[in-house]
Protein backbone atom coordinates (compact mmCIF):
# COMPACT_ATOMS: atom_id res chain seq x y z
CA UNK A 1 0.00 0.00 0.00
CA UNK A 2 1.19 3.31 -0.88
CA UNK A 3 2.05 6.19 1.91
CA UNK A 4 -0.30 8.15 0.11
CA UNK A 5 -3.19 5.69 1.08
CA UNK A 6 -3.08 5.93 4.53
CA UNK A 7 -6.30 6.12 6.04
CA UNK A 8 -4.78 8.40 8.90
CA UNK A 9 -3.49 11.25 6.24
CA UNK A 10 -4.74 14.61 6.51
CA UNK A 11 -8.11 15.87 5.44
CA UNK A 12 -8.09 16.97 2.30
CA UNK A 13 -11.76 18.31 0.99
CA UNK A 14 -12.51 20.34 -1.76
CA UNK A 15 -15.23 22.84 -2.47
CA UNK A 16 -17.31 20.00 -3.68
CA UNK A 17 -18.89 19.82 -0.10
CA UNK A 18 -21.46 22.13 -1.21
CA UNK A 19 -23.34 20.01 -3.12
CA UNK A 20 -23.25 17.55 -0.29
CA UNK A 21 -24.74 19.88 2.35
CA UNK A 22 -27.55 20.75 -0.43
CA UNK A 23 -28.68 17.48 -1.37
CA UNK A 24 -28.95 17.05 3.24
CA UNK A 25 -31.00 20.69 2.88
CA UNK A 26 -33.01 19.91 -0.23
CA UNK A 27 -34.06 17.01 1.72
CA UNK A 28 -34.35 18.66 4.80
CA UNK A 29 -36.65 21.37 2.97
CA UNK A 30 -39.28 19.02 2.15
CA UNK A 31 -39.67 17.67 5.11
CA UNK A 32 -38.99 21.45 7.28
CA UNK A 33 -41.57 21.72 9.17
CA UNK A 34 -42.38 18.13 10.92
CA UNK A 35 -38.30 17.97 11.54
CA UNK A 36 -38.28 21.58 12.99
CA UNK A 37 -41.17 20.54 15.57
CA UNK A 38 -39.62 16.69 16.29
CA UNK A 39 -36.13 18.92 17.32
CA UNK A 40 -37.54 21.82 18.93
CA UNK A 41 -40.91 19.77 20.74
CA UNK A 42 -38.09 17.65 23.22
CA UNK A 43 -35.65 20.48 24.63
CA UNK A 44 -38.89 22.44 24.78
CA UNK A 45 -40.83 19.83 27.29
CA UNK A 46 -37.01 19.85 29.35
CA UNK A 47 -36.66 23.46 29.85
CA UNK A 48 -40.79 24.84 30.33
CA UNK A 49 -41.61 21.60 32.48
CA UNK A 50 -38.03 21.10 34.43
CA UNK A 51 -37.96 25.01 34.95
CA UNK A 52 -41.44 25.72 35.55
CA UNK A 53 -42.66 22.43 37.62
CA UNK A 54 -38.74 22.36 39.46
CA UNK A 55 -38.34 26.40 39.67
CA UNK A 56 -41.12 26.41 41.50
CA UNK A 57 -39.65 24.21 44.05
CA UNK A 58 -36.36 26.01 43.84
CA UNK A 59 -34.90 29.35 45.38
CA UNK A 60 -32.82 31.37 43.15
CA UNK A 61 -29.78 28.99 41.65
CA UNK A 62 -26.74 31.10 40.74
CA UNK A 63 -28.93 34.24 41.41
CA UNK A 64 -31.03 34.21 38.91
CA UNK A 65 -34.63 31.85 38.36
CA UNK A 66 -33.76 28.46 37.41
CA UNK A 67 -35.74 28.34 34.95
CA UNK A 68 -33.03 31.37 33.16
CA UNK A 69 -30.42 29.21 34.47
CA UNK A 70 -31.43 26.12 32.41
CA UNK A 71 -32.41 28.46 29.05
CA UNK A 72 -28.76 27.92 28.50
CA UNK A 73 -28.37 24.49 29.16
CA UNK A 74 -31.44 23.88 26.92
CA UNK A 75 -29.94 25.64 24.43
CA UNK A 76 -26.80 23.52 24.19
CA UNK A 77 -28.82 20.22 25.11
CA UNK A 78 -31.05 20.83 22.40
CA UNK A 79 -27.80 21.40 20.11
CA UNK A 80 -26.04 18.35 21.03
CA UNK A 81 -28.72 16.21 20.17
CA UNK A 82 -29.81 17.44 17.22
CA UNK A 83 -26.19 17.22 15.78
CA UNK A 84 -25.94 13.65 17.20
CA UNK A 85 -29.31 12.44 15.53
CA UNK A 86 -28.52 13.58 12.74
CA UNK A 87 -25.17 12.41 12.40
CA UNK A 88 -26.21 9.07 13.29
CA UNK A 89 -29.35 7.90 12.19
CA UNK A 90 -29.68 10.01 8.93
CA UNK A 91 -26.00 9.90 8.56
CA UNK A 92 -26.03 6.05 8.98
CA UNK A 93 -29.03 5.67 6.90
CA UNK A 94 -27.43 7.45 4.13
CA UNK A 95 -24.09 5.53 4.34
CA UNK A 96 -25.75 2.05 4.96
CA UNK A 97 -29.33 1.76 4.24
CA UNK A 98 -29.78 3.76 1.18
CA UNK A 99 -26.41 3.52 -0.64
CA UNK A 100 -26.66 7.48 -1.00
CA UNK A 101 -22.90 7.85 -0.01
CA UNK A 102 -21.77 4.86 -2.59
CA UNK A 103 -23.58 6.78 -4.94
CA UNK A 104 -22.28 10.33 -4.36
CA UNK A 105 -18.32 8.73 -4.05
CA UNK A 106 -19.20 7.27 -7.66
CA UNK A 107 -19.17 11.00 -9.08
CA UNK A 108 -16.07 13.59 -8.94
CA UNK A 109 -16.84 13.74 -4.81
CA UNK A 110 -13.79 12.67 -2.76
CA UNK A 111 -15.15 10.69 0.92
CA UNK A 112 -13.19 14.07 2.37
CA UNK A 113 -15.33 16.10 1.03
CA UNK A 114 -18.38 13.68 1.56
CA UNK A 115 -17.83 13.76 5.36
CA UNK A 116 -17.31 17.38 5.42
CA UNK A 117 -20.93 18.45 3.74
CA UNK A 118 -21.92 15.35 6.76
CA UNK A 119 -20.36 17.52 8.93
CA UNK A 120 -21.59 20.97 8.20
CA UNK A 121 -25.07 19.74 7.45
CA UNK A 122 -25.53 18.50 10.64
CA UNK A 123 -24.04 21.48 12.39
CA UNK A 124 -26.38 23.71 10.70
CA UNK A 125 -29.25 21.39 11.23
CA UNK A 126 -28.24 21.90 15.18
CA UNK A 127 -27.77 25.81 14.91
CA UNK A 128 -31.01 26.09 13.70
CA UNK A 129 -32.32 23.60 16.72
CA UNK A 130 -29.93 25.83 18.75
CA UNK A 131 -31.29 29.30 17.63
CA UNK A 132 -34.92 28.49 17.67
CA UNK A 133 -34.76 27.32 21.79
CA UNK A 134 -32.13 31.02 21.95
CA UNK A 135 -35.66 32.73 20.23
CA UNK A 136 -38.16 30.63 23.00
CA UNK A 137 -36.18 31.74 25.33
CA UNK A 138 -35.65 35.72 24.28
CA UNK A 139 -39.20 35.51 24.12
CA UNK A 140 -40.20 34.46 27.73
CA UNK A 141 -37.88 37.19 29.00
CA UNK A 142 -35.25 34.98 29.94
CA UNK A 143 -32.16 36.67 28.56
CA UNK A 144 -30.86 39.44 29.91
CA UNK A 145 -28.87 41.27 27.25
CA UNK A 146 -28.27 41.24 23.50
CA UNK A 147 -24.60 39.37 24.49
CA UNK A 148 -26.81 36.05 24.43
CA UNK A 149 -26.33 36.64 19.78
CA UNK A 150 -23.04 35.71 20.62
CA UNK A 151 -24.11 32.39 21.34
CA UNK A 152 -25.04 31.70 17.95
CA UNK A 153 -21.56 31.29 16.38
CA UNK A 154 -20.53 28.99 19.74
CA UNK A 155 -24.17 27.25 18.95
CA UNK A 156 -22.33 26.27 15.33
CA UNK A 157 -18.98 25.13 17.19
CA UNK A 158 -20.68 23.05 19.34
CA UNK A 159 -22.79 21.43 16.56
CA UNK A 160 -19.75 20.98 14.63
CA UNK A 161 -18.09 19.55 17.60
CA UNK A 162 -21.29 16.46 18.47
CA UNK A 163 -21.55 15.92 14.51
CA UNK A 164 -17.70 14.88 14.41
CA UNK A 165 -17.96 12.79 17.53
CA UNK A 166 -21.18 10.70 16.06
CA UNK A 167 -19.53 10.46 12.77
CA UNK A 168 -17.10 9.05 14.12
CA UNK A 169 -19.81 6.19 15.81
CA UNK A 170 -21.49 6.19 12.25
CA UNK A 171 -18.23 5.06 10.81
CA UNK A 172 -17.65 2.47 13.46
CA UNK A 173 -21.49 1.15 13.72
CA UNK A 174 -22.34 -2.05 12.44
CA UNK A 175 -26.05 -1.34 13.00
CA UNK A 176 -28.37 1.65 14.20
CA UNK A 177 -28.52 -0.81 17.79
CA UNK A 178 -24.97 0.22 18.05
CA UNK A 179 -25.83 3.77 18.84
CA UNK A 180 -27.50 3.27 21.73
CA UNK A 181 -24.09 2.23 23.26
CA UNK A 182 -23.61 6.16 22.75
CA UNK A 183 -26.19 7.15 24.13
CA UNK A 184 -26.03 5.57 27.49
CA UNK A 185 -22.60 5.58 28.30
CA UNK A 186 -21.47 8.77 26.69
CA UNK A 187 -24.58 11.20 26.15
CA UNK A 188 -26.34 10.92 28.85
CA UNK A 189 -23.65 11.02 31.64
CA UNK A 190 -22.22 13.65 29.50
CA UNK A 191 -25.65 16.03 30.07
CA UNK A 192 -26.17 15.32 33.06
CA UNK A 193 -22.34 16.05 34.28
CA UNK A 194 -21.73 19.77 31.96
CA UNK A 195 -24.28 21.20 34.25
CA UNK A 196 -27.24 21.51 31.69
CA UNK A 197 -29.81 20.98 34.68
CA UNK A 198 -27.74 21.86 37.57
CA UNK A 199 -24.58 23.77 38.52
CA UNK A 200 -21.71 21.17 37.89
CA UNK A 201 -20.00 22.71 40.99
CA UNK A 202 -22.52 20.64 42.98
CA UNK A 203 -20.84 17.47 41.94
CA UNK A 204 -18.24 15.73 43.91
CA UNK A 205 -15.01 16.57 43.33
CA UNK A 206 -13.71 13.65 41.12
CA UNK A 207 -17.06 13.85 38.68
CA UNK A 208 -16.11 17.45 38.04
CA UNK A 209 -12.28 16.50 37.24
CA UNK A 210 -14.59 14.66 34.44
CA UNK A 211 -16.90 17.21 33.72
CA UNK A 212 -14.29 19.67 32.86
CA UNK A 213 -12.86 17.79 29.79
CA UNK A 214 -16.24 16.99 28.45
CA UNK A 215 -17.09 19.10 24.96
CA UNK A 216 -20.43 20.07 26.72
CA UNK A 217 -19.62 21.18 29.74
CA UNK A 218 -16.90 23.95 27.88
CA UNK A 219 -20.34 24.96 25.55
CA UNK A 220 -22.17 25.43 28.33
CA UNK A 221 -19.35 27.23 30.41
CA UNK A 222 -19.36 29.99 27.43
CA UNK A 223 -23.23 30.14 27.06
CA UNK A 224 -25.02 30.51 30.45
CA UNK A 225 -22.51 33.96 31.08
CA UNK A 226 -24.03 34.93 27.94
CA UNK A 227 -27.51 34.63 28.34
CA UNK A 228 -27.32 36.17 31.90
CA UNK A 229 -25.27 39.36 30.47
CA UNK A 230 -22.19 38.41 31.32
CA UNK A 231 -18.49 37.98 29.56
CA UNK A 232 -17.85 33.97 30.01
CA UNK A 233 -14.47 33.60 32.25
CA UNK A 234 -11.60 31.81 30.17
CA UNK A 235 -13.44 32.02 26.40
CA UNK A 236 -10.67 31.86 24.96
CA UNK A 237 -9.20 28.27 26.50
CA UNK A 238 -13.34 27.02 25.97
CA UNK A 239 -13.61 27.86 22.53
CA UNK A 240 -10.17 26.07 21.80
CA UNK A 241 -11.20 22.91 23.35
CA UNK A 242 -14.21 22.78 21.21
CA UNK A 243 -12.17 23.56 18.28
CA UNK A 244 -9.93 20.78 18.72
CA UNK A 245 -12.51 18.19 19.45
CA UNK A 246 -14.62 19.61 16.22
CA UNK A 247 -11.06 18.97 14.42
CA UNK A 248 -9.48 15.54 15.95
CA UNK A 249 -13.24 14.31 15.71
CA UNK A 250 -13.88 15.13 12.61
CA UNK A 251 -10.68 13.49 11.17
CA UNK A 252 -10.65 10.65 13.34
CA UNK A 253 -14.26 9.96 11.54
CA UNK A 254 -12.66 10.41 8.27
CA UNK A 255 -10.10 7.61 8.66
CA UNK A 256 -12.36 4.97 10.19
CA UNK A 257 -14.58 5.59 7.49
CA UNK A 258 -11.59 5.71 4.71
CA UNK A 259 -10.99 2.59 6.13
CA UNK A 260 -14.75 0.92 6.32
CA UNK A 261 -15.34 2.68 2.88
CA UNK A 262 -12.56 2.84 0.24
CA UNK A 263 -10.97 -0.81 0.95
CA UNK B 1 -9.16 11.31 -25.46
CA UNK B 2 -7.67 8.27 -23.85
CA UNK B 3 -9.65 5.74 -22.24
CA UNK B 4 -9.07 3.24 -19.39
CA UNK B 5 -5.43 1.49 -19.42
CA UNK B 6 -4.47 -0.77 -16.62
CA UNK B 7 -1.20 -2.35 -16.17
CA UNK B 8 -0.50 -4.79 -13.13
CA UNK B 9 -3.24 -4.74 -11.06
CA UNK B 10 -2.94 -6.46 -7.69
CA UNK B 11 -5.11 -6.29 -4.62
CA UNK B 12 -5.62 -8.82 -1.90
CA UNK B 13 -7.99 -8.46 1.25
CA UNK B 14 -6.32 -9.89 4.22
CA UNK B 15 -3.96 -12.20 2.75
CA UNK B 16 -6.16 -13.61 -0.20
CA UNK B 17 -5.16 -12.23 -3.50
CA UNK B 18 -8.42 -10.80 -5.05
CA UNK B 19 -6.66 -9.36 -8.49
CA UNK B 20 -3.58 -11.31 -9.16
CA UNK B 21 -1.74 -9.23 -11.96
CA UNK B 22 -4.28 -7.45 -14.37
CA UNK B 23 -3.46 -5.77 -17.32
CA UNK B 24 -5.97 -4.56 -20.12
CA UNK B 25 -6.94 -1.44 -21.88
CA UNK B 26 -10.12 0.15 -23.86
CA UNK B 27 -10.23 1.45 -27.12
CA UNK B 28 -12.09 4.06 -27.88
CA UNK B 29 -15.69 3.74 -28.57
CA UNK B 30 -15.64 -0.05 -28.06
CA UNK B 31 -17.83 -1.95 -25.34
CA UNK B 32 -15.48 -4.09 -23.40
CA UNK B 33 -16.98 -6.72 -21.24
CA UNK B 34 -15.68 -7.74 -17.95
CA UNK B 35 -16.95 -11.50 -17.33
CA UNK B 36 -16.43 -14.18 -14.80
CA UNK B 37 -17.75 -15.87 -12.03
CA UNK B 38 -19.01 -14.70 -8.86
CA UNK B 39 -15.88 -13.44 -6.69
CA UNK B 40 -13.91 -13.26 -9.95
CA UNK B 41 -12.52 -9.68 -8.90
CA UNK B 42 -14.79 -7.97 -11.44
CA UNK B 43 -16.29 -5.50 -8.90
CA UNK B 44 -12.66 -5.13 -7.37
CA UNK B 45 -11.41 -4.30 -10.81
CA UNK B 46 -14.00 -1.81 -11.32
CA UNK B 47 -13.62 0.29 -7.67
CA UNK B 48 -9.82 0.20 -8.48
CA UNK B 49 -10.43 2.03 -11.76
CA UNK B 50 -12.55 4.57 -10.32
CA UNK B 51 -10.01 5.32 -7.17
CA UNK B 52 -12.37 3.65 -4.53
CA UNK B 53 -10.12 0.81 -3.86
CA UNK B 54 -6.22 1.60 -3.52
CA UNK B 55 -4.49 -1.26 -5.64
CA UNK B 56 -1.82 -2.78 -3.57
CA UNK B 57 0.52 -2.32 -6.97
CA UNK B 58 -0.24 -1.86 -10.56
CA UNK B 59 -0.56 1.76 -12.49
CA UNK B 60 -4.05 3.05 -13.80
CA UNK B 61 -4.92 6.18 -16.04
CA UNK B 62 -8.47 7.05 -16.28
CA UNK B 63 -9.31 9.59 -18.87
CA UNK B 64 -5.60 10.30 -19.09
CA UNK B 65 -5.19 10.68 -15.46
CA UNK B 66 -3.15 8.64 -13.07
CA UNK B 67 -5.72 6.63 -10.54
CA UNK B 68 -6.30 6.92 -7.50
CA UNK B 69 -4.05 10.13 -7.03
CA UNK B 70 -6.23 12.10 -9.30
CA UNK B 71 -9.66 10.16 -9.14
CA UNK B 72 -11.46 12.69 -8.21
CA UNK B 73 -10.83 14.87 -11.45
CA UNK B 74 -11.27 11.79 -13.79
CA UNK B 75 -14.65 10.51 -12.32
CA UNK B 76 -15.94 13.84 -14.03
CA UNK B 77 -15.43 12.11 -17.27
CA UNK B 78 -17.12 9.01 -16.37
CA UNK B 79 -20.42 7.81 -15.81
CA UNK B 80 -20.91 4.91 -13.97
CA UNK B 81 -24.18 2.42 -13.58
CA UNK B 82 -23.57 0.46 -9.93
CA UNK B 83 -24.94 -3.33 -9.15
CA UNK B 84 -27.00 -2.22 -6.85
CA UNK B 85 -29.55 0.93 -7.64
CA UNK B 86 -29.10 3.66 -5.51
CA UNK B 87 -31.26 6.24 -6.31
CA UNK B 88 -32.13 9.09 -3.91
CA UNK B 89 -35.69 7.49 -2.46
CA UNK B 90 -36.20 11.07 -1.09
CA UNK B 91 -36.30 12.70 -4.17
CA UNK B 92 -38.17 12.99 -7.59
CA UNK B 93 -36.67 11.09 -10.55
CA UNK B 94 -35.99 15.21 -11.96
CA UNK B 95 -34.64 15.96 -8.67
CA UNK B 96 -32.44 12.76 -8.71
CA UNK B 97 -30.62 14.08 -11.82
CA UNK B 98 -30.44 17.54 -10.72
CA UNK B 99 -28.67 17.04 -7.08
CA UNK B 100 -26.21 14.46 -8.99
CA UNK B 101 -25.17 17.01 -11.69
CA UNK B 102 -24.20 19.49 -8.87
CA UNK B 103 -21.68 16.75 -7.66
CA UNK B 104 -20.09 17.20 -11.06
CA UNK B 105 -20.48 21.13 -10.47
CA UNK B 106 -23.01 21.17 -12.89
CA UNK B 107 -25.16 24.75 -13.07
CA UNK B 108 -28.57 23.67 -11.95
CA UNK B 109 -29.66 25.52 -15.86
CA UNK B 110 -27.90 23.49 -17.71
CA UNK B 111 -28.91 20.26 -16.02
CA UNK B 112 -32.60 21.81 -16.02
CA UNK B 113 -32.32 21.89 -19.45
CA UNK B 114 -31.24 18.08 -19.78
CA UNK B 115 -32.98 16.41 -18.02
CA UNK B 116 -35.99 16.31 -20.22
CA UNK B 117 -33.63 14.82 -23.10
CA UNK B 118 -32.72 12.34 -20.31
CA UNK B 119 -35.67 11.15 -19.32
CA UNK B 120 -36.58 10.61 -23.21
CA UNK B 121 -33.84 8.83 -23.45
CA UNK B 122 -34.55 6.55 -20.76
CA UNK B 123 -38.00 5.85 -21.75
CA UNK B 124 -39.32 8.04 -18.98
CA UNK B 125 -40.31 11.27 -20.78
CA UNK B 126 -43.13 12.66 -18.58
CA UNK B 127 -41.87 10.79 -15.33
CA UNK B 128 -39.86 13.53 -14.01
CA UNK B 129 -42.49 14.14 -11.03
CA UNK B 130 -42.66 10.30 -10.31
CA UNK B 131 -40.98 9.51 -6.63
CA UNK B 132 -38.58 6.95 -6.91
CA UNK B 133 -40.41 3.91 -4.88
CA UNK B 134 -43.10 4.54 -7.24
CA UNK B 135 -41.17 3.18 -10.33
CA UNK B 136 -40.42 -0.40 -11.01
CA UNK B 137 -36.99 -2.37 -11.26
CA UNK B 138 -36.84 -1.82 -15.04
CA UNK B 139 -37.49 2.16 -14.40
CA UNK B 140 -34.69 2.46 -11.63
CA UNK B 141 -32.22 0.74 -14.06
CA UNK B 142 -33.18 3.35 -17.16
CA UNK B 143 -33.48 6.55 -14.34
CA UNK B 144 -29.79 5.24 -13.43
CA UNK B 145 -28.77 5.24 -16.39
CA UNK B 146 -29.87 8.91 -17.16
CA UNK B 147 -27.98 9.72 -14.20
CA UNK B 148 -24.85 8.22 -15.00
CA UNK B 149 -25.06 10.77 -18.78
CA UNK B 150 -25.58 13.67 -16.71
CA UNK B 151 -22.68 14.76 -17.01
CA UNK B 152 -22.09 13.77 -20.61
CA UNK B 153 -19.52 11.52 -20.19
CA UNK B 154 -16.84 9.91 -22.38
CA UNK B 155 -16.73 7.25 -20.79
CA UNK B 156 -19.22 5.07 -19.26
CA UNK B 157 -18.90 1.62 -16.46
CA UNK B 158 -21.81 -0.73 -16.33
CA UNK B 159 -21.80 -3.05 -13.21
CA UNK B 160 -24.49 -5.90 -13.89
CA UNK B 161 -26.80 -3.70 -15.73
CA UNK B 162 -29.72 -6.18 -16.14
CA UNK B 163 -29.63 -7.87 -13.22
CA UNK B 164 -32.67 -8.75 -12.29
CA UNK B 165 -35.13 -7.07 -15.36
CA UNK B 166 -37.12 -8.48 -17.40
CA UNK B 167 -36.80 -9.19 -21.01
CA UNK B 168 -38.84 -6.31 -21.92
CA UNK B 169 -36.19 -3.74 -19.94
CA UNK B 170 -33.07 -5.80 -21.01
CA UNK B 171 -33.82 -5.15 -24.53
CA UNK B 172 -34.54 -1.50 -23.85
CA UNK B 173 -31.19 -1.13 -22.06
CA UNK B 174 -28.83 -3.10 -24.88
CA UNK B 175 -30.99 -0.78 -27.47
CA UNK B 176 -29.67 2.14 -25.05
CA UNK B 177 -26.23 1.51 -24.60
CA UNK B 178 -25.92 0.43 -28.43
CA UNK B 179 -27.02 4.07 -29.39
CA UNK B 180 -24.31 5.02 -26.33
CA UNK B 181 -21.88 3.51 -28.13
CA UNK B 182 -22.76 5.32 -31.93
CA UNK B 183 -22.54 8.41 -30.11
CA UNK B 184 -18.84 7.65 -29.75
CA UNK B 185 -19.17 6.51 -25.96
CA UNK B 186 -16.76 3.58 -24.88
CA UNK B 187 -18.27 1.53 -22.45
CA UNK B 188 -16.89 -1.24 -19.97
CA UNK B 189 -19.41 -3.91 -18.72
CA UNK B 190 -19.81 -6.17 -16.19
CA UNK B 191 -22.19 -9.35 -16.93
CA UNK B 192 -23.44 -12.69 -15.82
CA UNK B 193 -25.10 -12.78 -19.19
CA UNK B 194 -23.28 -14.40 -22.09
CA UNK B 195 -25.84 -13.45 -24.46
CA UNK B 196 -25.45 -9.84 -23.51
CA UNK B 197 -21.89 -10.05 -24.12
CA UNK B 198 -21.93 -11.54 -27.21
CA UNK B 199 -24.76 -9.40 -27.91
CA UNK B 200 -22.60 -5.73 -26.91
CA UNK B 201 -19.25 -6.23 -26.31
CA UNK B 202 -16.67 -5.71 -29.09
CA UNK B 203 -14.07 -7.03 -27.10
CA UNK B 204 -14.65 -8.93 -23.73
CA UNK B 205 -12.32 -10.68 -21.00
CA UNK B 206 -13.10 -13.69 -18.75
CA UNK B 207 -12.01 -13.26 -15.82
CA UNK B 208 -11.27 -16.36 -13.14
CA UNK B 209 -9.84 -16.03 -9.46
CA UNK B 210 -8.14 -12.81 -10.47
CA UNK B 211 -6.68 -12.99 -13.50
CA UNK B 212 -7.40 -12.89 -16.93
CA UNK B 213 -7.69 -16.70 -18.80
CA UNK B 214 -8.85 -15.43 -22.11
CA UNK B 215 -9.68 -12.09 -24.39
CA UNK B 216 -10.64 -11.19 -27.47
CA UNK B 217 -13.72 -10.74 -29.42
CA UNK B 218 -16.70 -12.77 -28.77
CA UNK B 219 -16.37 -14.54 -32.50
CA UNK B 220 -12.50 -15.00 -31.95
CA UNK B 221 -12.85 -16.35 -28.20
CA UNK B 222 -15.55 -19.24 -29.49
CA UNK B 223 -13.24 -19.70 -32.44
CA UNK B 224 -10.27 -20.22 -30.61
CA UNK B 225 -11.40 -22.06 -27.34
CA UNK B 226 -14.39 -24.27 -28.00
CA UNK B 227 -15.77 -26.64 -30.85
CA UNK B 228 -17.69 -24.86 -33.53
CA UNK B 229 -20.95 -27.19 -32.57
CA UNK B 230 -23.22 -28.15 -29.72
CA UNK B 231 -25.40 -31.43 -29.64
CA UNK B 232 -27.53 -31.25 -26.05
CA UNK B 233 -28.55 -34.68 -25.48
CA UNK B 234 -31.19 -34.70 -22.59
CA UNK B 235 -33.18 -38.23 -21.39
CA UNK B 236 -37.11 -38.35 -22.89
CA UNK B 237 -39.42 -36.24 -20.15
CA UNK B 238 -42.01 -38.49 -18.25
CA UNK B 239 -39.69 -41.24 -17.02
CA UNK B 240 -36.95 -39.14 -15.14
CA UNK B 241 -35.31 -41.36 -12.96
CA UNK B 242 -34.70 -43.54 -15.87
CA UNK B 243 -34.16 -40.84 -18.20
CA UNK B 244 -31.57 -39.15 -15.94
CA UNK B 245 -30.14 -42.91 -16.33
CA UNK B 246 -29.93 -42.74 -20.19
CA UNK B 247 -28.59 -39.56 -20.99
CA UNK B 248 -25.68 -40.17 -18.40
CA UNK B 249 -25.27 -43.93 -19.90
CA UNK B 250 -25.70 -42.92 -23.46
CA UNK B 251 -22.76 -40.55 -22.83
CA UNK B 252 -20.56 -42.80 -20.48
CA UNK B 253 -21.17 -46.02 -22.97
CA UNK B 254 -21.75 -44.29 -26.74
CA UNK B 255 -20.77 -40.64 -26.65
CA UNK B 256 -17.19 -41.10 -27.63
CA UNK B 257 -17.44 -42.58 -30.94
CA UNK B 258 -19.17 -38.94 -31.84
CA UNK B 259 -17.69 -36.46 -29.93
CA UNK B 260 -14.13 -35.05 -29.08
CA UNK B 261 -15.70 -33.75 -25.76
CA UNK B 262 -18.46 -34.47 -23.44
CA UNK B 263 -19.80 -33.20 -20.36
CA UNK B 264 -22.42 -34.59 -18.16
CA UNK B 265 -24.11 -32.14 -15.91
CA UNK B 266 -27.69 -33.59 -14.67
CA UNK B 267 -29.64 -35.25 -17.22
CA UNK B 268 -28.15 -33.36 -19.82
CA UNK B 269 -24.69 -34.02 -21.73
CA UNK B 270 -23.09 -31.57 -23.61
CA UNK B 271 -21.50 -32.84 -26.73
CA UNK B 272 -19.07 -30.39 -28.62
CA UNK B 273 -17.97 -31.34 -32.27
CA UNK B 274 -16.87 -30.28 -35.55
CA UNK B 275 -18.97 -32.63 -37.73
CA UNK B 276 -21.60 -33.11 -36.05
CA UNK B 277 -24.10 -35.47 -38.74
CA UNK B 278 -22.99 -38.93 -37.68
CA UNK B 279 -24.54 -37.99 -34.44
CA UNK B 280 -27.36 -36.86 -35.17
CA UNK B 281 -27.77 -39.74 -37.67
CA UNK B 282 -27.34 -42.12 -34.57
CA UNK B 283 -29.64 -39.63 -32.35
CA UNK B 284 -32.79 -40.13 -34.54
CA UNK B 285 -32.95 -43.40 -33.99
CA UNK B 286 -32.95 -43.91 -30.47
CA UNK B 287 -35.73 -44.11 -28.24
CA UNK B 288 -35.79 -42.34 -24.75
CA UNK B 289 -33.71 -39.49 -26.08
CA UNK B 290 -34.15 -36.26 -26.97
CA UNK B 291 -31.33 -33.74 -28.20
CA UNK B 292 -31.28 -30.12 -29.11
CA UNK B 293 -28.34 -29.17 -31.89
CA UNK B 294 -26.74 -25.76 -32.28
CA UNK B 295 -23.93 -23.51 -33.06
CA UNK B 296 -21.55 -23.10 -30.10
CA UNK B 297 -21.82 -19.96 -28.25
CA UNK B 298 -20.21 -17.71 -25.48
CA UNK B 299 -21.90 -19.50 -22.71
CA UNK B 300 -19.68 -22.35 -24.16
CA UNK B 301 -16.76 -20.81 -23.84
CA UNK B 302 -17.15 -19.57 -20.22
CA UNK B 303 -18.19 -22.94 -18.88
CA UNK B 304 -15.61 -24.91 -20.74
CA UNK B 305 -12.73 -22.51 -19.38
CA UNK B 306 -14.25 -21.66 -15.51
CA UNK B 307 -15.85 -25.15 -14.90
CA UNK B 308 -19.12 -25.68 -14.07
CA UNK B 309 -19.22 -25.95 -10.04
CA UNK B 310 -20.80 -23.41 -8.19
CA UNK B 311 -19.17 -20.48 -7.09
CA UNK B 312 -19.94 -18.69 -4.28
Amino acid sequence: MTDGMNPFRPPAPSLRFIPVWRRNFLVWRKLALPSILGNLADPMIYMLGLGYGLGTLLPEVGGVPYIAFLAAGAVCFSTMNSATFEALYSAFSRMQVQKTWEAILNAPVALDDLLLGELIWAASKAALSGAAILAVAAALGLIASPLALWTLPLIFLTGLVFAALGLVMTALAPSYDFFMYYFTLLITPMTLLSGVFFPAAQLPAAFQMIAAVLPLSHAVQLTRPLFLGQIPAQAGLHIAVLAAYALAAFWLALALARRRLLK
Amino acid sequence: METLNVSGLVKSYGGAPVLAGLSFELRRGECYGLLGPNGAGKTTTLRCTLGLTAPDAGAIRLAGLPVPARAREARMRVGIVPQMDNLDPDFTAAENLLVYGRYFGLPDAAVRARIPHLLDFAGLGGRGEARINTLSGGMKRRLTLARALVNDPDLLFLDEPTTGLDPQARHLIWERLKQLLLQGKTVLLTTHFMDEAERLCHRLAIMDRGRFIAEGSPRDMIAAHIEPEVVEVYGEPGETSAAATNAATWAREEAAQFAKRVEVTGETAFCYLAESRPLLRHLAGRQGLRYLHRPANLEDVFLKLTGRELRD
